[in-house]
């Protein structure tokens, strides 16, 4: 895994306190891990955060998965 | 109890009776204040009066641009916001038939549209710290309308059902989120109403007198405190009995 999923699997971990192993590429924030809506408003300000870049509300909305995750802050991630 | 000692606060609307009140009163819990209003020497006064632990952030609250630069002013004044009192409110009066669209517009924008902006930023802030208190000071009249206050009902009637929703989406990350409805409180707002005015609305209250801003500050300090953090989604009336709701 990537540096940078490294660091998205460790704020998922964090954020919705599930087991580390579930934290998969094609785990679903949702349907896989337990996320309400809220939950996944604050995964994406927690990537902001972490990663020191914007994502807009329409990237947000594609963001469904862990690997969807990665894969948008590998391009954006600004720290 | 009631010890907001480490706690900061935002107060809007602090220049006036009632803000200036519920400053002083989480200021005197141990709170950390930043007071807001737009007369710039009044809260230099009032922050002189109040020695350490305040903060003075002027803003406009019909302003759309300063009412998003005073939360991220006030984390940047004290670290975190974790008490947000929306309080600032105006009235412009008028039978319904002759409200102008601007008296309703003004209202509006001051009362309801700013404090769904102060709150949406500070809930943001406090969600992340799993700890926040909004509180919103609404009227009784929002509940029970009064004749010549449709913009100004209607406002306070919309800050009560945002607060309620509020309080349901936040109540798991440890925000609350209250109004206080105040009855009749001697304060500026109220000295403009002649004596005629005054004993017409005093025959109403069962505690025969006046509220005081102490009255609504001291239910501040309990929604703000560790203590009432159980209390969320609802609207505390403090007015004499004016109104058993
Ligand atoms: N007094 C009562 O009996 C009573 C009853 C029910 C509810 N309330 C509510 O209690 C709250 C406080 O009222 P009060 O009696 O203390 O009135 P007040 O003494 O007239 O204070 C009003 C406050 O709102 C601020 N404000 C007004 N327009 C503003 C704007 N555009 N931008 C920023 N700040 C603005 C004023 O700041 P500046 O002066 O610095 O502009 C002032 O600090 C209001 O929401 C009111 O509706 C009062």
């Amino acid at each position: 895994m990537s540096e940078i999923g490294e660091r998205v699997k460790k704020i998922v971990v964090e954020h919705l306190g599930v087991e580390p192993e579930k934290v998969v590429d094609s785990a679903s924030f949702i349907d896989d891990l337990g996320a309400d809506s809220l939950d996944t408003v604050e995964l994406v300000m927690a990537f902001e955060e972490e990663f020191g870049c914007e994502i807009p509300d329409d990237a947000a909305e594609t963001i469904l998965t862990v690997g969807d995750a990665t894969k948008f802050l590998e391009k954006n991630a600004k720290s | 109890m009631f010890d907001l000692t480490g706690r900061t606060a935002l107060v809007t609307g602090a220049t006036g009776g009632i803000g200036g009140a519920i400053a002083q009163a989480l200021h005197a819990q141990g709170a950390t204040v930043a007071i807001s209003g737009t007369r710039r020497e009044v809260l230099d006064g009032f922050a002189a009066r109040l020695g350490e632990r305040a903060h003075v952030l002027p803003c406009n609250l019909s302003s759309k641009d300063d009412v998003e630069a005073l939360v991220p002013a006030a984390e940047a004044a004290m670290g975190q916001v974790d008490i947000l009192v929306a309080n600032a409110g105006i009235t412009r009066d008028n039978l319904f038939v002759q409200l102008r669209d601007e008296d309703w517009d003004d209202v509006i924008a001051v009362n309801l549209t700013a404090t769904f902006r102060l709150a949406r930023a500070a809930t943001k802030l406090m969600m992340r710290k799993r700890f926040g208190r909004i509180i919103a000071i609404t009227s009784i009249v929002g509940v029970t309308g009064n004749p010549g206050q449709g913009n100004y009902t209607a406002s306070k009637a919309g800050i009560i059902g945002l607060i309620k929703t509020l309080g349901a989406e936040y109540a798991k990350r440890g925000v609350t989120a209250n109004c206080i409805a105040p009855g009749f409180i001697k304060t500026p707002m109220t000295d403009a109403l002649n004596d005629k005015q005054r004993e017409a609305i005093l025959a109403k209250v069962p505690a025969a007198r006046l509220g005081t801003p102490e009255d609504i500050a001291a239910a501040a300090v309990y929604l703000a405190s560790n203590e009432g953090g159980y209390v969320t989604g609802q609207t505390i009336h403090v007015n004499g009995g004016m109104a058993m709701i």
